[in-house]
């Protein structure tokens, strides 16, 4: 909140200046810096995006709910599934993801803001604008030849697919224009998070004793300043060859067919653990608390995120082995993705310990973090079947595919995502969400979801191909389809109990309180919601849970570390 | 507000570390696609080595070290006359590249559609090309900033940051002349 006036009390010059009212506070939320509200804005964004991705998938579940349906047109399709792509991870995974950082970061470090809040800022509004970029091709993608309104290309967008040859019309561009200016924001945002954990942490504060979703944070931010620049040095370069005619995706030109593959996919993969690493912050900072215990190994799961940030680096060509790289490179990258599963299992121990021996509290955020550990183990485990070469030779882009990566960032991340949602609403809000429909919300998903995506796995080992917008009826793929579609209904049901859940909640329920969780980061040090400057006074920082110190002086957390 | 360190040095260092990251992609297409062109010219044809453009460019990082660290000493017009050796320094860097680039286009007919050379070459010497531009910004920005006056010794850390940057693209630099008049040639 900048002021240009000077006086001793610059809130209540601010007070008698400035009008109040709808716009006022409209205003206000628009030239905002500070660091809460631009996270309020950035996770609103993506929950937004959530429900345009989700009719988007809706549709598209409807079309393949049995043979032969004819509600959404095969042009039509390509572009629902290549806009539900883009939206989930750019617009609904990586602002919820870094919507929480934003809020989250400075209050768990002790500090004031970001280390650039008008950076920020440039992030949040900056990604709003691609995301309307993107959703500018639906009606302004038509361009100069006429062809196609939304991009059609998948999420991916391989080239040459994509080159100006095979997609004509600008509604790849508007795709591409958008993806660009979003990893801008994003690059920005990471360089924001890694300045402000390196330098603004509160005295006491040592790397040693930051919660782990700081530590997640750091690491995903590292890895976004590595991966981010080269997507977007391949959309420059995707930008060159549809208008200014270079041939870097040209095989006319002998230009390659497979290193955009390349390109993408290094970004592309480590983007998954960007999303879902965070989301083992959100974990490990809940079951703690509702194990009323220490987080179990807290030195291996730090050491095991940043394994996780290193290996995840070195494994983007997994996603190629039916593009014939050879036995050598197939190798490695089987080996590299396997490796990646075994830091993910020592977080799976670090949390089952955590609940080991537990007070166990299951309310709402403990429940969603519960689902997700036997979902995401699935997740994991079909991610191992994947990365045996021959078996992918198979199941490549089969239903099979889409149904694992859906078990990581559904089944993952967003159920996480609700978890933090749940746990952290009432330290924004000052208000708690209400238990009981969050009952609901969680196990309508639970069994939506796996209704969905449990099922889908068969129609995919039956060899039925993603990306098709209807199938024969003879593939035995009919009921699978159904029982699949049966399940949207329900997660469909889950997200509107979830917003029916906010809106209550705002205005009816039960106040907070500083600590409603009796949770030990510093965040539950200050008021729910924080003031503008966060904290008037830090307790003092001893040990990785400062708020147990001051409760128990006399068997504080230090000697045991 | 700073209490572990600068978050201005955080910052610019996270800055150069995804530059770099972008700067290696469009190396590694160059790389990738030397000799694959499907039709003339090669580089041997048409790149000579850029001397004088790159001794500058080189001596200029010593020349912006100077200016650094004579604003640390409070010497603020001696920070301004290094700062402006410097910007001479890269605008004489630039005027090779264009005349390069207005040699190979308007006499010679290359352009970056005329094979995988072209392709490859224009984005990764522009985008290094670019990014002097902008360095030259920055510093005539200190250079005008300290004849007016507003510069003064506690805004060290600041000259200092930019001279990080223009270091940075120093390095990619020699990184760009190894690979495409050294390697590539």
């Amino acid at each position: 909140m900048s002021s240009t006036f000077v006086s001793s009390d610059p809130t209540a010059v601010r007070d008698t200046l400035q009008p109040s009212g709808t716009l006022a506070i409209l205003h206000d939320w628009v030239v905002t810096v500070d660091h809460k509200r631009l996270g309020i804005m950035y996770v609103i964004a993506g929950l937004v995006f959530l429900v345009i991705g989700g009719v988007e998938a809706l549709l598209m579940r409807l079309q393949l709910a049995w043979p032969g349906l004819t509600l959404v047109p095969a042009d039509t399709f390509n572009r629902l599934f290549t806009v539900h792509g883009t939206t989930m991870v750019f617009l609904m995974g990586i602002p919820v993801v870094f919507g929480f950082a934003n809020y989250l970061v400075p209050l768990m470090i002790g500090a004031r803001d970001l280390a650039f809040p008008r950076l920020n800022a440039f992030g949040l509004w900056i990604l709003v604008f691609g995301g309307a970029l993107l959703y500018f091709s639906f009606i302004g993608g038509d361009g100069l030849y006429g062809a196609g309104s939304a991009p059609a290309v998948g999420w991916f967008a391989y080239a040459p697919l994509s080159e100006r040859a095979f997609t004509p019309g600008n509604a790849t561009d508007y795709w591409n224009l958008s993806v660009l200016v979003m990893g801008f924001g994003t690059t920005a945002t990471a360089i924001n998070l890694i300045a402000t954990i390196a330098t603004m942490r509160a005295p006491g504060m040592t790397l040693g004793r930051m919660p782990v979703y700081v530590w997640t944070m750091l690491t995903v931010s590292g890895m976004t300043l590595l991966i981010l620049p080269p997507l977007t040095a391949a959309q420059i370069m995707l930008l060159l060859d549809r208008f200014l005619g270079a041939h870097y995706f040209d095989t006319q030109a002998g230009g390659s067919a497979i290193i955009w593959q390349h390109f993408f996919w290094f970004f592309g993969h480590p983007e998954v653990y960007v999303l879902m690493v965070p989301g083992f912050g959100f974990v490990s900072e809940i079951i703690p608390v509702f194990s009323r215990k220490v987080i179990f190994g807290y030195a291996t799961l730090i050491a095991a995120t940043v394994s996780i940030g290193a290996v995840a680096m070195s494994t983007w060509a997994h996603h190629m082995f039916t593009v014939g790289m050879g036995g050598t490179l197939d190798s490695f990258f089987a080996a590299s993705t396997m490796l990646v599963g075994v830091p993910t299992g020592v977080k799976i121990f670090n949390w089952l310990g955590t609940m080991y021996g537990g007070k166990l509290r299951f309310r709402t955020p403990m429940l969603f973090c519960c689902a997700f550990l036997f979902q995401f183990l699935c997740a994991g485990l079909t991610g191992i079947m994947l990365a045996v070469a021959p078996f992918d030779w198979q199941l490549q882009d089969s239903y099979f595919l889409v149904a694992h990566f859906h078990f990581v960032l559904f089944g993952g991340l967003i159920f996480t995502i609700f978890a933090a949602l749940y746990y952290w609403f009432p330290k924004v809000t000052g208000r708690m969400l209400s238990e009981r429909l969050g009952r609901w919300n969680f196990w309508l998903l639970v069994v939506g979801f796996n209704l969905t995506f449990v099922t889908m796995h068969f129609p995919g080992l039956l060899g039925m191909p993603r990306r098709i917008y209807t199938y024969p009826a003879d593939r035995g793929w009919d009921i699978l389809n159904l029982v699949t579609t049966l399940g949207v209904p329900l997660q469909a049901l889950a997200v509107l109990i979830f917003l029916v859940n906010v809106g209550y909640s705002l205005r009816r329920g039960a106040t907070a309180g500083d600590n409603p969780w009796e949770a030990w980061t510093l965040e539950w040090a200050t008021t729910s919601p924080p003031p503008v400057y966060n904290f008037a006074s830090l307790p003092p920082i001893n040990s990785r849970r400062p708020l147990w110190d001051v409760q128990h002086p006399d068997d504080p957390d230090g000697p045991h570390e | 507000m700073s209490r572990t360190g600068s978050r201005g040095r955080a910052g610019v260092i996270g800055f150069i570390v995804a530059e770099t990251s972008l700067f290696a992609v469009f190396v590694v297409a160059y790389l990738f696609y030397i000799g694959k062109s499907q039709t003339g010219p090669s580089p041997k044809d048409l790149l000579e080595l850029p001397i004088l453009g790159t001794i500058c460019l080189l001596s200029s990082s010593v020349t912006v070290a100077l200016g650094s660290r004579a604003l640390a000493a409070g010497r603020v017009a001696r920070a301004a006359a290094w700062l402006l050796a410097t910007i001479a320094l890269g605008v004489v860097f630039l005027t090779g590249t264009a005349q390069e680039w207005r040699r190979l286009i308007v006499e010679q007919g290359f352009t970056i559609g005329t094979n995988l050379f072209g392709t490859t070459f224009y984005p990764l010497v522009g985008l290094h090309a670019s990014h002097v531009i902008i360095g030259l910004v920055m510093l005539s920005l200190c250079v005008v900033f300290a004849y007016s006056g507003a510069l003064k010794a506690v805004h060290t850390e600041r000259v200092e940051l930019v001279s990080w940057y223009w270091h940075f693209v120093d390095g990619v630099w020699v990184v760009v002349f190894t690979v495409v008049y050294v390697v590539g040639r």
